[in-house]
């Protein structure tokens, strides 16, 4: 019915026609009034639309260089810098949005939208896609990257600097070698090849997800978490101000009976992303671990 | 005489296959603990390990399989002879949606943690909203095919406002839980879902089971059923009032599950020699029966995946469901 309607209606088709085709022409002349990319002069508007993007960007740019960084950046659940953030323009990782902030250079996550990310190279703009840091090389690396992109690589140096003096002090601190599993909600767990993963040996912490053969995200069930015995449960659970089923396991009977004083409330937002603010929870751990083993 | 024993006999088996299928429910799992060792940590006093995730986590589990599967299987046969409608069920006539809407709006506003009892309420409140309206489109002469519509209708619009209120939520995890309520699982429920379900669900059955004679008075007519004593009012209330009890409360503790009322009784229903108070208890057997091993095989074919449990219900019962249309759509229009 709807298919046969379109067909007769041509006049309709044709008004959608030219109303695309003058979209384009505005795409078109947006593109012209566009500054010309140079790579050899620092970008000096910067529109960064993914969280970890936000805040490597955020503590390497030099004063003015970042424009706008995405809205995740400001939710303290999320993100470690979302004070910082309110400085800055917050835009919703919408292609529209972006395009009318002329940025000069975009900073992208490799699981941002393929959608936006296309249109956005379509439409001209320089984007960079950074894939989610899933070990301290990979943050080391990331940010002499966006110190280099934005021109900053004094900056980015003494980030890195800042990095591996931590991991230095993590390596000459208690080596606990004690168990732990990450619990998310959905019992949702951490295993190889993680962030989490190498926050824990940092600590000198061993996971048992890793342990039990888990490479990545995955279902941890609270069957098996039971059995595994960890000393410790590093809970990473955000309160969002309304309830969901998804956090039930986290107060579910069998998990309160097991969990008792062995459960560490991680700080959540320092580690979604890898930072040198990352190393933080690492610290918090090594301590939690020899608190424990003290009595 | 030989009728009376093979129901008998009909019962006894089912009966024996429900209670192996919830010893079966109850060593199947993620931890691998061997049958002996876990019926032996069932009974001990020991508080370890094992005792913990048999007693905490399978113990309730297979207790909600068999009472959310007794409830569907019974409502499912109720309803059919009540609405005189082969194709009536909890699912297809909304019931299981808008009781799933309840228990969404009772969860994610915060009242079910401000006021425990707030979770079952809403959810037969949402069921009888459902049964009430697919009655009043049932009426006196409506036909089957205006109550499967009407069921639709309740269904897809329950559906979308439980998506609407997940997707409002500030919670991030509850937009991706519609489709615990759409198609249910009892992944890591707890005895704290058992006691706030269980004594709906008893009240609802104890309501339903009371219709036996009725609906066999009902099979000749409603003016003859009247005739015979059966009071059609009481009727109708303890059909609407059971069904969303019970339907409800199995709702609020583990999602819309699908098509079990719709095939249990027609399985059943030559065994039993179509008389309505002999599928009762036959059907409610039968469900608990089909919704216990659906749980079993949803921990078998994907331990890891947390694969839904209406999945696995509709897998058998839509095709079922088409074939009884198939062979009804004569008497339908």
């Amino acid at each position: 019915m709807p298919g046969g309607n379109r067909r007769k209606h041509s006049p309709l088709r044709a008004t959608f026609a030219a109303w695309r085709a003058n979209l384009l022409t505005a795409f078109a002349l947006g593109l012209s009034v566009m500054p010309t990319l140079a790579q050899d002069t620092a970008p000096h508007r910067v529109v960064s639309m993914n969280l970890c993007t936000d805040q490597l960007a955020m503590l390497i740019a030099g004063e003015g260089q970042l424009h706008s960084v995405s809205v995740l950046a400001s939710d303290p659940r999320s993100s470690a810098m979302a004070r910082q953030a309110e400085a800055f323009v917050i835009n919703h990782a919408l292609a529209e949005e972006i395009f009318l902030m002329e940025a000069d250079l975009v900073l992208a996550g490799t699981f941002s939208s393929r959608a936006t990310v296309g249109l956005l190279r379509r439409l001209g703009f320089r984007v960079e896609e950074f894939a989610p840091a899933t070990s301290f090389d990979d943050v080391r690396n990331h940010i002499a990257r966006i110190g280099e992109l934005l021109h900053r690589q004094q900056r980015a140096a003494e980030l890195i600097a800042e990095v591996n003096a931590g991991l230095a002090r993590l390596a000459s601190g208690p080596q606990s070698g004690r168990t732990i599993a990450l619990y998310e909600p959905n019992s949702y767990t951490a295993g190889s090849g993680t962030l989490a993963n190498e926050i824990f040996t940092a600590a000198g912490l061993v996971n048992i997800a890793e342990r039990l053969g888990i490479a990545g995200s995955a279902r941890l069930p609270l069957e098996q978490l039971i059995m595994a015995k960890p000393d410790l449960i590093g809970r990473s659970s955000s309160d969002y101000g309304a309830p969901a089923l998804a956090q039930e396991n986290l107060v579910h009977p069998a998990f309160r009976a097991l969990a008792g004083q062995q459960v560490v409330d991680l700080p959540v937002a320092k580690m979604i992303c890898g930072a040198p603010f990352t190393l933080d929870a690492a610290f918090m751990l090594q301590d939690a671990a020899g608190e424990q083993s003290q009595p | 005489m030989n009728a009376d024993r093979r129901y008998h006999l009909l019962i006894a088996l089912l009966a024996a296959l429900t209670l192996v299928l919830f010893l079966l429910s109850l060593t199947v799992g993620p931890a691998a603990v061997g049958f002996a060792d876990s019926m032996a940590a069932l009974f001990s006093g020991k508080a370890d390990g094992v005792a913990l995730i048999m007693r905490e986590i399978r113990l309730p589990r297979a207790i909600l399989g068999l009472m959310i599967g007794a409830t569907l299987g019974l409502s499912g046969a109720v309803l059919q002879g009540y609405l005189r409608n082969p194709l009536a069920e909890p699912g297809l006539l909304g019931i299981s949606a808008s009781a799933s809407l309840g228990a969404v709006l009772a969860i994610y506003t915060g009242l079910s943690a401000a006021f425990l009892l707030a979770l079952p309420l809403a959810a037969l409140a949402g069921a009888v909203a459902a049964v009430l309206v697919v009655q009043a489109l049932a009426g006196a002469r409506g036909s089957a095919l205006i109550v499967i519509l009407a069921g639709i209708a309740v269904t897809s619009f329950a559906g979308a406002m439980t998506s609407l209120a997940l997707n409002l939520s500030p919670n991030p995890f509850a937009a991706l839980e519609i489709m615990f309520w759409m198609l249910g699982s009892l992944t890591d429920r707890s005895m704290t879902h058992v006691w706030l379900s269980a004594p709906f669900m008893l009240i609802g059955w104890i309501m339903l089971g009371s219709l036996g004679r009725a609906l066999d008075a009902l099979t000749l007519g409603s003016e003859t059923a009247a005739s015979m004593g059966i009071e059609l009012r009481r009727v109708q209330l303890l059909a609407v009032f059971g069904t969303a009890a019970s339907v409800g409360a199995a709702t609020a503790v583990a999602g819309a599950i699908g098509f079990v009322g719709l095939v249990v009784p027609h399985i059943l229903r030559p065994l039993v020699g179509a008389r309505p108070s002999r599928l009762l208890p036959a059907s409610a057997l039968g469900g608990a029966s089909m919704v216990l091993g659906a749980d079993i095989l949803v921990r078998i074919i994907a331990p890891e995946r947390d694969l839904k449990l209406g999945v696995l219900t509709a897998i058998v019962g839509a095709p079922f469901f088409l074939w009884l249309v198939f062979r009804t759509r004569r008497s339908l229009t």
